[in-house]
């Protein structure tokens, strides 16, 4: 441990690791001065409109787009052969994921469309208005095919197979064993079984979809401005496909409008626009409407999984055996694949619990439905709700408290490093010191009898718990093993001007989590001046070094360390010029609040101002062969472990009026150990965001089909997000284990509220229905489902 | 409705942040394409264009509006307010220092939308607890802060106000 990252010592010098302290970029939104890419205009930018597939699933037996050429305003339009002439399909697989397929999936659909609202053509017009009037006159010829929607069925022999080349409708199949699970089985005391379904959902990003795409023929240079969460990935990709150089591609991410995971994707209607700006030499740009964002971007969470349970009389678990199947849609998602969810449910299941024996099963099936993929907390919400309820269900079962289940199966702590059952290590966890601090915060024997009392009455609360794992820091063992050019390093330089302003450039991204402000937080107290004098570049793959962006909790944990290393760099570099101008050891020197001072006595000897006045214009004045970098790159990437684990518990108190089966939300507890904590309040708005997006898919968020594979909630007003009145408060405590694979010690903690709030809003409710004799287990639990369960619908 | 009918421009007069704007639109086009691609004030944003998510509300002759609903044709003669001019001028000054304050904005989408949102609140609902702020705000669609730390921020204003006006 470092004297840096002390954050008990919050009197020390620029001691801003461990501060709340407000976000320096938040001023320009809360003024209408941040920049969208919708807010960007270049000349002679054109827009684009697709024509989408209005089925599932049909044969294109012609485009006639006449009527549409001669319409005013109208400049191109485009078929998928026309844009397969300059961008090349791609097949979205990792080869580690063993035994994976998908088919080629073109930038705009050639020969058949696969999901209600995939591109079939492009309409380029001189306004988003008039190309939008366009498509309605580009005449489509279909056939339709039969679609394929139950994923339970999308391997019968009788289903139709939607890709001929691959021989079924199965994309990856995946099975886990630890131990003996049928011989414990039989050996346990109860074994409990249950069937949950998560429902397929979306992240509803406030801005949607975004690009605007340039292609100067004269440097034979695209740039790229996009709302996403990885330039540098996107880089590689559209140079791939576009059959340019990566250093021809330029990825410009400026103010990014929500993304949790949606906006980490390629999107084929992105390519395409990109593919369209090089075929005309202009800016082009595409902005998804509300419609196409909810019939194109991604979908998640779409598993139905049966899970058993077996426990001992004590209440020690002794197997867990998963059965799990996700439908994808027609195409895994490229690059990281629609394997990963079902691969992470496999991964994640029984995550906080010490047992032997575990068997889990995933398989991934194609259907003609929107694609589905990463989304916040990956997997996460899954695991963790069959879990936490299959613990629930076995409390039930052998009349236990479920507190006392959890406590006496949770991993103890102090027993780390460690194996799970899945095989994932674990360098550092607290599940016991997190059950210990939710259990002062929420009074559950108070809590309990308040319960009771109120039942007299028949009014019915609940109290539902879950403990879990989040999957933080990844390495190459995520996507980089597999073949995909994701980077799992991030680097950050740090430099200083003239006048001690110092400026630090990132290879992680900004999409509202605060990434910017921990940066600047880390370079400010690294180096030894004021927050305000540091700014924070990111989002731009010209000019900031090469790194992965923002997504899986990485960008305080990775991008964090590599910023505070190359601010520690800068700062011995800087008492180096120092240490020569006033003739002392540079050992013997400090910098705090931006002057450099005598490190024994905190005499102020020289403002940074002078020495980069020095350096900078009189350098002539300085010793030959002295150096005098003033601007420091550190990368890192993490090496021990394959990903960061951390670890919490939620808690939900709530109560469903039984003869309405509305749910109301009174309050909500999480308490969470994501090691360094660099701004405790970035962390808590991290938790209670996390958790209100886990709550909208456990009670409100569904994606509904109907027979035909027709999307019936494309509007915010058809799909239910969670609103301001129906969220309860959220209290957030914290539990420190930092990493030691880093100085900062910081692992991450974006994922957390969203993997353990559907679980805990889960147990909640069927904890109140508990003296009905009757639970729910399909999300989202809407009252119909709950007055169902209540034999009342 | 026929092309011919569609193709009609039509001229309107108005003050858009305290500046005088006469502009021929396209009757289809709503206020908050209008504002953003004729006046190129992009603080208001289009979230959903259906009225929903509340990311385009703008004042409209001193009421809140859903830019998204409105119709620039409609607005000869109107008072249009936006974030910009509500910012220029300060007089939501506390409101923005509170959001900032206290993490109230995460990705800043909603962000202008909510915080007029909330001045309605600050202006015509004096006596709101956080319930009522909460109930307020429902029409203003937040995906970031799970809406907490708006209500505090809000709140917070809600009571210095009520301080200084003591």
């Amino acid at each position: 441990m470092n004297e840096l990252v002390r954050p008990s010592d919050l009197d020390r010098p620029n001691s801003y690791i461990g501060r709340s302290v407000p976000r320096p970029n938040a001023r320009k939104l809360v003024e209408g001065r941040a920049r969208y890419v919708d807010d960007v205009s270049l000349p002679r930018m054109v827009h684009v409109a697709f024509v989408r597939s209005p089925h599932a699933h049909a044969t294109i037996l012609s485009i006639d787009g006449a009527a549409a050429r001669a319409m005013p305003g109208v400049i191109k339009v485009l078929t998928g052969e026309n844009i397969s002439a300059i961008c090349d399909p791609w097949v979205a697989v990792l080869a580690h994921l063993k035994g994976m397929k998908s088919a080629p999936q073109h930038a705009i659909a050639i020969g058949k469309a696969c999901w209600q609202g995939e591109a079939v053509a492009a309409v380029v017009a001189t306004s988003r208005a008039l190309a939008e009037d366009a498509v309605g006159q580009v005449w489509v010829d279909y056939a339709t095919l039969p679609a394929v929607l139950d994923m339970e069925t999308a391997l019968d022999t009788a289903t139709p197979v939607i890709h001929a080349e691959l021989g079924d409708n199965l994309t990856f199949q995946r099975q886990h064993e630890k131990g003996d699970v049928e011989a414990a089985f039989k050996a346990s005391h109860t074994v409990v079984e249950a069937t949950f379904h998560t429902g397929r959902h979306t992240g509803v990003c406030l801005e949607p979809r975004s690009i605007l795409a340039d292609f100067n023929r004269a440097d034979n240079q695209l740039t790229v401005h996009h709302s996403t969460q990885a330039p540098h990935m996107m880089q590689a990709v559209l140079a791939k496909h576009l059959r340019l150089n990566e250093g021809d591609v330029r990825v410009i991410c400026g103010d990014v409008g929500g993304s949790f995971g949606i906006k980490v994707h390629v999107y084929p209607d992105e390519v395409a626009t990109c593919a369209i700006a090089k075929l005309l030499g202009r800016p082009v740009k595409f902005i998804a409407d509300r419609f196409e964002s909810m019939t194109t971007d991604i979908h998640a969470r779409d598993h139905r999984i049966t899970g058993r349970i077996g426990v001992d009389r004590d209440g020690a678990i002794t197997a867990i055996d998963i059965d799990d199947r996700t439908g994808i849609g027609p195409y895994s998602v490229y690059p990281r694949t629609s394997a990963i969810e079902g691969n992470q449910v496999v991964n994640l299941c029984g995550g906080p619990y010490d047992f032997a024996h575990y068997r889990a099963k995933t398989t991934v099936v194609l259907q003609n439905k929107t694609p589905t993929c990463q989304y916040r907390a990956v997997g996460h919400p899954i695991a963790c709700a069959v879990t936490e309820g299959l613990v629930d269900l076995a409390a039930e079962a052998i009349g236990m408290d479920p507190v006392a289940l959890r406590r006496r199966n949770l991993m103890k702590d102090g027993t780390y490093p460690r194996v799970s059952p899945a095989g994932m290590t674990f360098e550092g966890l607290s599940h016991e010191a997190c059950l210990d601090q939710l259990m002062a915060l929420i009074h559950y024997p108070e809590l309990r009898a308040e319960q009771a009392a109120l039942r007299q009455r028949g009014i019915y609360r609940g109290i539902g718990l879950a403990s879990f794992i989040e999957l933080t820091n990844p390495s190459p063992f995520m996507y980089g093993i597999g073949g995909a050019r994701i980077s799992a390093q991030d680097g950050c330089t740090v430099r200083m001007d003239p006048d001690g302003s110092v400026v630090a450039l990132s290879g992680v991204t900004e999409q509202g989590q605060g990434t910017e402000a921990i940066l600047a937080q880390i370079v400010a107290e690294g180096v030894g001046v004021s927050m305000s004098r540091v700014k924070v570049i990111t989002g731009d793959t010209q000019v900031t070094p090469y790194g992965g962006g923002t997504w899986a909790s990485r960008g305080a944990g990775i991008g964090g360390e590599a910023a505070l290393q190359a601010a520690l760099e800068l700062k011995r570099n800087i008492l180096v010029v120092a240490g020569a101008m006033l003739q002392a050891e540079p050992t013997a020197l400090d910098i705090t609040g931006g002057e450099v001072v005598d490190k024994a006595t905190g005499q102020v000897r020289m403002a940074l101002a002078e020495l980069g006045r020095i350096v900078y214009f009189r350098g002539d004045t300085l010793p030959k062969d002295l150096a005098r970098e003033l601007m420091v790159t550190r990368h890192f990437i993490t090496k021990d472990y394959p990903f960061s684990f951390t670890n919490g518990i939620q808690a939900s108190w709530l109560e469903v009026d039984t003869d309405t089966g509305m749910v109301k939300l009174l309050k909500h507890w999480c308490v969470e150990d994501c090691g360094r904590i660099i701004n405790p309040m970035l962390v808590d708005e991290q938790v209670r965001g996390g958790v209100v997006q886990g709550i909208g898919g456990a009670l409100y968020e569904h994606c509904i089909y109907d027979g035909e594979g027709q999307l019936t909630t494309t509007s915010l007003a058809d799909y239910m997000v969670p609103m301001a009145a129906e969220m309860p408060d959220i209290v957030v405590g914290h539990v420190e284990t930092p990493t030691r694979e880093s100085l900062l010690g910081a692992k991450g903690a974006g994922e957390a509220g969203t993997a353990g709030a559907p679980a805990a809003i889960m147990n909640a409710i069927n904890d109140a229905l508990r003296p009905f004799k009757t639970r729910v287990t399909a999300m989202p639990f809407t009252p119909m489902r709950i007055l169902e369960a209540l034999g009342k619908a | 409705m026929s092309a011919a009918v569609i193709q009609h421009h039509v001229d309107i007069a108005l003050t858009v942040n305290g500046e005088s704007v006469s502009r021929r639109v396209a009757p289809r086009q709503h206020l908050i394409d209008f504002l953003r691609l004729d006046l190129g004030l992009t603080g208001s944003h289009a979230g959903c264009e259906h009225g929903v998510c509340g990311a385009c509300t703008v004042r409209l002759n001193g009421v809140i509006v859903r830019g998204c609903l409105v119709l620039a044709a409609q607005l000869d003669g109107a008072l249009v307010e936006t974030i910009e001019g509500l910012s220029d001028r300060g007089t939501i000054r506390d409101l923005q220092d509170a959001f900032v304050a206290h993490n109230a904005a995460q990705c800043g989408f909603c962000t202008p939308g909510m915080l007029l949102a909330a001045a309605d609140i600050l202006d015509h609902q004096h006596q709101a607890d956080r319930a009522a702020i909460r109930e307020h705000l429902s029409g203003n669609y937040c995906r970031c802060t799970g809406y907490q730390a708006i209500v505090d921020a809000v709140e917070t204003t809600l009571l210095a106000r009520k301080g200084a006006r003591a």
